[in-house]
């Protein structure tokens, strides 16, 4: 676990994970957030509604990518803010799994402010899902 | 079905009673997203960060914010259809993290509701404050809202 020091510079790579995604997933994720819409457990209900079929919670995406962020920190009050576009849905398949792939880039780094904006980059298959994922987070003075 | 009801811009809806975060309901949401840290789980090393009790991650806020949406989006005069709802934004700014215990007052604000092509687009912001009244998250949320026609 880290925490990002003003020393830290745009362009800097934090991290990168994957993590998977199945059924049982979203069958979790709907129980943990209460969100039981049918499009994130239905095949049948999901195609009527000219959906390709089951499809992520966008939250639970969201959610991956900031759990990836505030484990990587040492204090999960330093993540200031978090915000999202959902521009591409994310088809789960049954059987089998979809790999979301997370990155963490400093986007900005305000030292004024004691903040940093790092994006987290979210794709599948080398496409990104998510739009303008930035999240600011709590700069800590350098360590001597 | 008429179109979303623009005149609930500027309306505060503060009806839905207060969330008690609990420590069961953290550590499930934890598990559903990945969040691996002891903080979610183990009170002891949430203590050890300086925290009251287990700590929520950063996106737990959409269960209390989603909670007290719905007094605004299941309002039939809002002429919100959810069947032709999709999630277009969401953000949150924390003052500080949700700790189990914390009972969580919501106010809901229609910020805005602007229609193109025939999609409607509502913003609500959601602010959460704890039991003494101090500000803990604002979510921001806006639905995409299908017309008849497209």
């Amino acid at each position: 676990m880290t925490s990002l020091t003003a020393a830290v510079e745009q362009g800097t790579e934090l991290f990168r994970v994957a993590r998977a995604v199945n059924r049982d997933r979203l069958v979790r994720y709907a129980g943990a957030s209460g969100d039981f819409n049918p499009i994130h457990y239905n095949d049948r209900f999901a195609t009527e509604v000219g959906l390709p079929g089951v499809i992520a919670h966008g939250m639970l995406t969201m959610g991956l990518a900031c759990a990836a962020l505030t484990d990587w920190l040492e204090d999960p009050a330093d993540l200031l803010s978090y915000g999202v576009r959902f521009t591409r849905p994310v088809p789960v398949p049954d059987p089998g799994e979809v790999t979301l792939e997370i990155g963490a880039v400093i986007g900005a780094v305000d030292t004024a402010a004691g903040t940093a904006r790092v994006d987290l980059l979210v794709s599948v298959g080398g496409t990104s899902v998510l739009g303008k994922s930035q999240a600011h987070v709590r700069l800590h003075p350098p360590s001597a | 079905m008429s179109a979303v009801n623009a005149d609930f811009v500027g309306r505060v809806f503060t009806g839905t009673p207060p969330y008690v975060a609990s420590r069961a309901k953290i550590a499930e949401f934890a598990a559903a997203v990945g969040a691996g840290s002891a903080v979610h789980t183990d009170p002891v090393a949430a203590q050890a960060l300086g925290y009251g009790d287990v700590v929520a991650p950063g996106t737990f806020a959409v269960i209390v914010a989603q909670r007290a949406e719905a007094e605004y989006i299941e309002d039939p005069d809002a002429a919100i259809d959810f069947s032709r709802v999709v999630h277009a934004n969401e953000g949150f700014t924390h003052r500080r993290p949700i700790v189990a215990g914390d009972l969580l007052h919501t106010a809901v604000h229609v910020d805005s509701i602007t229609e193109r092509a025939g999609i409607a687009m509502v913003t609500t912001r959601t602010a959460i404050s704890d039991g003494a009244g101090e500000p803990v998250c604002e979510v921001t949320s806006t639905l995409a809202v299908r017309g008849e026609d497209s």
